[in-house]
């Protein structure tokens, strides 16, 4: 075989690659079928790999089996992490991800500078500055998640112009490469400003805005991959690249219709930090508090049972012991389903996750839309580290800042009770008016105490 | 404007939407290992990382490309494992009663 019919071998590779690629997603779409898309994407990408080592291009073996080796010490682990620690897990693969792109990227600019032609050096600046911006970026969204960074946004005055400026400076940079492409000492302060755009970009937000900027760094990962395969002409990475740039923006949308926000809101708008003055106006007044033997009484009498988890129930842990009340519940004959908004938790579908985890099956878990219809005829609803999403002054409240933003009706339901551990605000530093209604029940304490103890009542007492 | 350009604004075009139908399609329940499985496949920059290390043209470009071949290879391999394990769990109410 000539050197030609192995690339053209190779070429169809990546075109089986490309079409297992979506065959992948498309399975995926449902629970049942998932496992197949797995499988299929499995098959794809380890064929592709097959085909690019034995690529006659590819003339030593030895240290890319090592980083290859290196690569999968480092990536079973991180495929292993407990559930609820998969928002930075992912946010962290983004970075890998983001990086390896950028580095093959600032690679091929290297071979070719100082002679590269200008509209791929046009390429190749757009493409390492989108990487490395999420590379910086997605750091330190796992860092936040992972809570060595702090939560809350971390804002100045006149942040964005600042951030603004910054980027434009980087793709000044690019535009000043592409008209003198023999400067090339501006390539590397291309980098570094982006590098530091995307610390910028991230820092300013907060905890409960990260499902949104997950799925963003998401699709600017994916994006910087097709980026690449224009400027290597390789078509298997355009297709990977817009899958899953694809994936990370239809899931930013999905989040921020979730929140009844903007994206220049979530990504400028430092929510947390502008409203905490907003909650210092509270004014005080009364609760109905009840004891784990009430709850448990209560629960028992229902015939219908709404749990609402949120990102408390993650904190807590507390999902093994919610599983242990819906078997209980359960067996004595009463419908429990899980009502599940698509911003509870830190990234999209993290609560289903975490349920799933802890052995709820996915036939109780509701989205939003499918169980506010049904909340009416509920005895109970269960809140359990939620807070926001269930506030029902996004519906009723013009001056509420989350006035507007899709709730779960848990109002409406004949009893609610809200498992929390204190009477603060939410994240988002807004009171909740659902705790002072009438069929309103606080239970204070911690998500996993608290479930367990009317677990313990349910059972009959005793350990 | 390079030759292939073209063909790949047309490869990119498709795919994006092609992309984006077959994702609003993904129940919000899967969300999560969606997030993770397109992270796998995203992954597939490792051939071109090791083609990069591969021909090493330069000293550089072969340092850069290794570092690229680990780092998303091993996005690879956990994005694979991770998304499975989660779809393990994913069972309905029949099939999560154990004997």
């Amino acid at each position: 075989m000539t050197a030609a019919d192995t690339q053209q071998l190779i070429d169809f590779t990546y075109i089986a690659a490309a079409i297992g690629f979506i065959l992948s997603i498309k399975w995926l779409g449902s629970p049942v079928t998932a496992k197949r898309g797995v499988i299929i994407g499995e098959i794809a990408s380890a064929v592709a790999v097959i085909a690019t080592l034995c690529d006659p291009q590819v003339d030593q073996y030895k240290w890319i089996i090592i980083t290859l080796i290196l690569g999968a010490a480092v990536g079973v682990p991180l495929g292993m992490v407990k559930m609820t620690a998969v928002p930075q897990r992912t946010a962290l693969s983004h970075a890998f991800g983001a990086l390896s792109a950028a580095l093959i990227g600032i690679a091929e600019y290297y071979v070719a500078a100082p002679g590269v032609p200008r509209f791929q050096m046009a390429e190749i600046g757009l493409e390492v500055i989108i990487g490395s911006l999420t590379f910086t970026g997605s750091l330190i969204a796992a860092g936040k998640l992972q809570e060595i960074l702090p939560q809350r946004p971390i804002t100045y005055v006149g942040q964005n112009y600042v951030s603004l400026t910054t980027l434009a400076a980087a793709l000044g940079l690019v535009v000043a490469l592409v008209i003198h492409p023999e400067m090339t000492f501006l390539f590397p302060i291309m980098i570094a400003v982006a590098l530091i755009f995307g610390i910028m970009l991230v820092t300013p937000i907060g905890g409960a805005d990260m499902p949104t900027v997950i799925s963003l760094l998401n699709s600017y990962a994916g994006f910087s991959a097709s980026l690449l395969g224009f400027v290597l002409n390789n078509k298997v990475l355009i297709v990977a690249g817009a899958l899953d740039g694809a994936s990370g923006f239809i899931l930013s949308v999905i989040m921020c219709k979730a929140m009844n926000r903007s994206f220049t809101n979530v990504l400028f708008g430092a929510f947390g930090q502008v409203q905490a003055s907003a909650a210092g106006a509270k004014e005080e007044r009364a609760v109905k508090s009840a004891s784990p033997e009430d709850a448990a009484a209560i629960l028992a009498a229902a015939n219908t049972v709404v749990i609402v988890p949120g990102y408390g129930m993650a904190v807590a842990q507390a999902q093994h012991k919610v599983r242990e009340l819906y078997d209980i519940l359960t067996k004595k004959g009463i419908d429990v389903r899980f009502g599940i908004h698509p911003v509870a938790g830190r990234m999209p579908g993290h609560m289903n996750v975490l349920l799933a985890e802890a052995d709820i099956p996915y036939d109780k878990m509701m989205e939003m839309d499918a169980i506010n219809g049904d909340i009416p005829q509920t005895d109970v609803a269960l809140v359990i580290g939620a807070n926001d999403v269930t506030n029902p002054a996004a519906r009723t409240d013009q001056s509420s800042p989350i006035f507007g933003m899709p709730i779960i009706d848990v109002d409406k339901a004949r009893t609610v009770m809200v498992i929390k551990r204190s009477m603060a605000a939410g994240f988002a530093g807004i009171d909740n008016p659902l705790y002072y209604l009438d069929n309103t029940m606080m239970l204070f304490g911690d998500a996993k105490k608290f479930v367990s103890d009317i677990v313990r009542e349910l059972s009959g007492g005793g350990h | 404007m390079p030759a292939g350009f073209i063909s790949s604004l047309f490869v990119f075009i498709l795919s994006a939407f092609l992309g984006i139908e077959l994702i609003k399609r993904v129940s919000p329940l899967l969300h999560t290992p969606l997030m993770s499985l397109t992270n796998a496949l995203d992954a597939i920059v490792v051939v071109a990382a090791i083609i990069i290390a591969g021909r090493h043209e330069t000293r550089l470009s072969t340092i850069l490309g290794l570092i690229a071949v680990a780092a998303s290879f091993s996005n690879m391999v956990g994005g694979f494992v991770i998304t499975d394990r989660m779809l393990s769990m994913f069972k309905t109410g029949k099939a999560a009663k154990k004997p």
